[in-house]
């Protein structure tokens, strides 16, 4: 009786949740992500005005595990382990669910990568990586945040206000 | 191939093997045709005197050769050539670069791209870890690196020379005490990264709290552009002043250093005390970046 009812508030919330968001044939559902950072996620990932994915986008929705999410599907693209792996700077908690037919085909979690390239600009207006030089900022995830390899520069917070 | 880009980089073995290296090569135990045939290439995009002069004095009493830029102004830097390219185009006419750069982090950036070893002499208020060596050495000659007290004194925000051998020391569990005017302290994040390795900073607000119980005195220049105006300035500087009437009392074996050029902070009338030892760090140029040299190019 409780597990019939347990279902029924999960259907609910299901379908109450599908008038945000539909669900995908094809493609990439990032789910759990830290409320607010929906379209940070998805300029880690390079999606931008510019390219072609069609995206839904959910935020700020109720969720048991971290109280509120935001959610990002992404139609007809699967994405790969060291694509995701880079959200995982401001949403740690995220998990992946690669759907093919309408159905979790694979769902992983992400790992914060050793190196960081390429995503986040350095703060120190002195850095060699913030001139014309054909590089890309390059940062290493320690304990304590994530130091500039070139100038030695260490960010412990506010990592979203330096994404490129 | 062998960069030597931040002191960060070298761990205490590293670090003791060109001390030692250096020991001998001062001593007059090497051989004066090592480099031979060896070009050094000189690239300072910023004005120095005592680090180019004793990098090319270096190589030269090894028997290598060096060749410079003549100035910024006249390199292709201002016609928009990147680092990058510089790099690459003098990498095929050396076969070590010296490179000074006002950017932190242009010496990494020019180990991505040269040829050849790359020695760091100095980016903006980056690394310098041939500075960092030569105060080592010179602290060493008068007694062990291991456990001892070192007082910093003067801009410890930006002097970049303080910094790396604070991380240096960091590695021999010394005590460092700091002494800096309000707004040029040691930066919270350096000193949380030395507590984390394992060592105490002390700040002091007055350099007499603690000049009796020091090994070693650092002291730096405090920058005049770093205040409002000259009054500001000269009040604080004052106070910052490293004078004979400081000394009295201190450990027979204290060793005040200084990387030079300095200004008002050491009065002259130190230069003539037994602890006045900033013109022999800066004579110690000469064998520290011999023994590095060798390490990149033999």
């Amino acid at each position: 009786m409780k597990e019939h009812r347990r279902g029924k508030e999960r259907n609910e919330k299901d379908a109450r949740q599908g008038l945000l968001i539909s669900p995908i044939e094809n493609g990439t559902v990032i789910d759990h992500i830290t409320a607010g950072e929906a379209l940070n996620v998805l300029r880690i990932i390079g999606i931008t005005g510019t390219t072609q994915e069609s995206i839904s986008v959910a935020t700020n929705v109720e969720s048991g595990k971290i109280g509120y999410k935001d959610i990002v599907k992404i139609k007809n693209r699967e994405l790969r382990k060291d694509e995701v792996d880079k959200i995982a700077l401001i949403a740690p908690k995220a998990s992946i669910n690669i759907i093919r037919d309408y159905t979790v085909w694979e769902k992983k979690g992400v790992e914060i990568p050793s190196e960081v390239v390429g995503i986040v600009r350095c703060p120190n207006p002195g850095c060699i990586s913030n001139t014309n030089e054909p590089i890309q900022s390059c940062f290493l995830v320690q304990a304590k945040g994530m130091r500039c390899v070139y100038c030695d520069w260490l960010i412990s917070k506010d990592i979203t206000s330096n994404i490129i | 191939m062998r960069h030597i880009i931040s002191i960060r980089d070298l761990d205490r073995h590293e670090i003791d093997e060109i001390l030692d290296q250096a020991q001998n090569l001062q001593a007059l135990h090497y051989n004066p045709m090592a480099l031979k045939g060896k070009l050094l290439g000189l690239l300072f995009f910023e004005p120095s005197t005592r680090t180019r002069m004793s990098f090319a004095s270096a190589v030269a009493r090894l028997g290598g050769q060096s060749i410079s830029m003549d100035s910024v102004e006249a390199s292709s830097m201002v016609k928009g050539e990147t680092l990058a390219d510089t790099i690459r185009v003098v990498s095929g006419y050396v076969d070590t670069i010296v490179l000074r750069h006002p950017k932190e982090g242009a010496a990494r950036l020019a180990s991505e791209f040269a040829q050849v070893p790359v020695i760091n002499a100095g980016d903006g208020a980056g690394q310098h870890p041939s500075q960092t060596l030569l105060d080592l050495f010179t602290i060493r000659q008068s007694m062990p690196l291991r456990g001892i007290n070192v007082g910093l004194l003067g801009d410890l925000r930006y002097g970049r020379t303080a910094h790396s051998l604070a991380h240096a020391l960091s590695l021999y569990e010394a005590t460092l005490h700091t002494i800096s005017p309000k707004g040029l302290e040691l930066p919270s994040g350096l000193a949380g990264e030395l507590r984390d390795a394992g060592i105490e900073v002390i700040e002091h607000d007055d350099v007499k709290e603690v000049v009796q119980d020091l090994d070693v005195l650092y002291v730096t220049r405090i920058q005049r552009e770093r205040f409002p105006d000259s009054a500001s300035y000269f009040k604080v500087a004052s106070s910052y002043r490293v004078t004979p009437e400081l000394l009295t009392g201190v450990r027979d074996h204290l060793v005040v250093l200084h990387p030079l050029p300095r200004v008002d902070e050491i009065d002259p009338r130190v230069d003539r005390l037994p602890y006045a030892r900033y013109f022999e760090q800066s004579a110690n140029g000469i064998p520290v970046r011999m023994a590095m040299l060798l390490r990149v190019m033999e």
